[in-house]
């Protein structure tokens, strides 16, 4: 091991991981505690579930009459058309843009800054609360909705869900789920500490994801949806512009697509990591 | 390691306005008072010396340490911020005891010391109830025992005693000054120099961002005394009441108004000046239509000092 090496590796061994791993925890818990079911965000509660309520009130109404090959297309184009496009994505900018910019709002985010805690630290912490709220709402959401959709065909929904293809369908959607929380919570965290209004970004992160699929491979590393796309479980046939959310211009394999929205995401941790070292608090601004 | 807080030609500028400007300043441990006027550079002050803020120009730190380094820092400083706001739906033991389990204590650990830091200002028996229903008064009591719950070696507290009543006041001077005693770095800021005074080893006089005046109650005093101060005449005759001003001592300028109805003073002693304008009007020789300073923030200062020892000069 050459000696920068080995002064990077004892540098890295000298700092209070534990230390750090048990704020990381502490944040995560009281954030879960004060946020993960607050009547302020019902909206987003509703974007979750709005499908849910649909496809039982399917299952209750249509019992017997659908077919399952057909179904599997709509909970495909559900999912595809409608959480990852605008469930997930506008979830995300409700649950990540209120994790710093929301606390300045409400003008208690100097009770965190004025603690023993290094601020990279806390904005790990921060994220993760907010990954695990966004994935347990949207996760659950897209459960109930998968489950809604095949139990009731009886026992032949089973079978597809525990014995058939319908298993590795339901992990993809929600390993899905799991990227593209982690992804655009990432993007609309540094959003948050960026600028004080994050919904104009907000918007022309969205244009540039729903074109995304016609822009330069290179380009499309950067964006969530594009990467997502080559773990969708099922293809939805799709005309006009709804082609554009469909488009895979080049094959990528899974697993280069998942290392792709894990190193966005921590492309961006670190951005905001550098920024939260200079934030500061005025209040009086916000 | 140095005991004292150090600023070092600190300024801050937001965008063009003028927080504080060149602050020198070494403060061993003790009680310090900030006094001076709403919108004087207190608050800033107090801010970069929590690393809220960040400074345009200079160095400063707090006992050697950096609050760059959280960990170190906010260990040994407790700051009780006046924002009045705090994290939605929280009871007063949550609010105090989730800080401390962010200082990476055990559960028993941040339970003991909150239990501590509530009894010592006095809101054991309130400390469950959700804080959006606490008094101005107790809001500020749990934030005072947020700041100290931790021990800190040095406490810095923004208008502590806005919203008190005059029993929980007294309890918290007496509180603050217990903690000076043990060897405590405790800065206070207040507009009211009065309400500070009695309990401060020093005082930090600010206006407009710069501060004019530092030491014992009793030096910044004089030393604010000393400083002429601006005041304007409205008056009939002004040329004359110019020629029996030059016949004073403490005054050390007399020029005409522009528009001829009235004189600008610079005393060094405003109370003897009264005094004698008071004899002018009795007398009749000039008839005096109205006085009024013309350096606010010297005039603002003066009328924190006359409250305090009943304005004798």
């Amino acid at each position: 091991m050459t000696g920068k090496a080995l002064q990077l590796k004892n540098s890295v061994l000298r700092q209070p991981w534990r230390l750090w791993f048990t704020q990381i925890r502490s944040i995560v818990a009281l954030e879960t505690r004060r946020n993960l079911f607050s009547w302020r965000s019902w909206w987003v509660y509703f974007l979750a579930f709005a499908p849910t309520a649909i496809i039982m009130l399917h299952g209750l109404f249509d019992r017997g009459r659908g077919r399952m090959d057909e179904d599997t297309m709509v909970m495909a184009a559900i999912f595809q058309f409608y959480y990852l496009r605008l469930g997930i994505f506008f979830g995300a900018v409700g649950i990540f843009t209120s994790l710093i910019r929301g606390e300045m709002v409400e003008r208690s985010l100097h009770y965190y800054l004025l603690a023993p805690v290094r601020r990279e630290v806390l904005l790990v912490g921060k994220f993760l609360a907010g990954t695990i709220r966004a994935v347990t709402l949207f996760g659950s959401a897209v459960l109930v909705c998968f489950l809604g959709m095949y139990l009731p065909y009886g026992s032949a929904g089973q079978q597809f869900i525990f014995d058939g293809p319908g298993k590795a369908q339901l992990y993809a959607y929600l390993g899905i789920t799991i990227l593209a929380c982690l992804g655009y919570g990432a993007l609309f965290l540094l959003f948050s500490m960026l600028m004080k209004n994050p919904t104009p970004a907000a918007l022309v992160l969205m244009g540039f994801e729903f074109i995304s699929s016609i822009l330069p491979p290179f380009i499309q590393n950067f964006s969530v949806s594009a990467n997502l796309r080559h773990l969708l479980p099922v293809a939805v046939p799709a005309e006009g512009i709804f082609t554009l959310l469909t488009v895979t211009t080049e094959p990528v394999p899974a697993w280069l697509a998942v290392l792709g929205v894990l190193l966005l995401t921590a492309a961006v941790l670190v951005i905001s990591c550098r920024r939260i070292r200079t934030l500061e608090i005025s209040y009086t601004t916000e | 390691m140095s005991d004292h807080i150090v600023f070092n030609e600190v300024s801050k500028f937001y965008g063009e306005v003028l927080g504080v400007n060149r602050v020198s300043l070494e403060l061993p441990p003790g009680i310090t008072s900030l006094v001076g006027p709403n919108g004087s550079g207190k608050t800033t002050l107090m801010n970069l010396m929590t690393g809220l803020i960040q400074p345009t120009r200079g160095t400063l730190n707090v006992m050697g340490l950096n609050p760059r380094d959280a960990y170190e820092f906010f260990r040994a400083v407790g700051y009780c911020t006046q924002f009045d706001s705090f994290p939605k739906a929280i009871t007063g033991w949550e609010f105090v005891y989730d800080g401390l389990r962010l200082h990476g204590m055990s559960h028993k650990q941040a339970a003991d010391l909150t239990v501590e830091a509530l009894t010592r200002v006095n809101l054991g028996e309130a400390a469950h109830r959700k804080v959006a229903g606490y008094s101005k008064g107790m809001r500020q009591k749990v934030r005072l025992a947020q700041a100290i719950a931790h021990h800190p070696s040095v406490l810095v507290l923004d208008e502590p005693l806005n919203g008190l009543d005059p029993m929980a006041r007294a309890e918290s001077l007496a509180l603050f000054h217990e903690l000076g005693k043990q060897g405590m770095h405790v800065v206070i800021s207040s507009h009211v120099l009065e309400e500070v005074d009695r309990i401060s080893d020093r005082v930090v006089l600010m206006t407009g961002g710069y501060v004019i005046a530092v030491g014992n109650i009793h030096q910044v005093r004089q030393e604010v005394r000393e400083k002429p101060m601006q005041i304007l005449v409205r008056c009939a005759r002004p040329e004359l009441l110019a020629s029996k001003i030059f016949e004073m001592d403490h005054c050390v300028e007399a020029k005409l108004h522009a528009d001829g109805a009235g004189v600008f003073v610079r005393t060094r002693d405003v109370d003897q000046f009264y005094t004698v304008i008071n004899k002018i009007v009795s007398e009749g020789t000039v008839k005096i239509e109205a006085i009024s300073p013309a350096d606010d923030d010297a005039n603002a200062i003066y009328q924190y000092l006359i409250g305090s020892d009943g304005g004798t000069a």
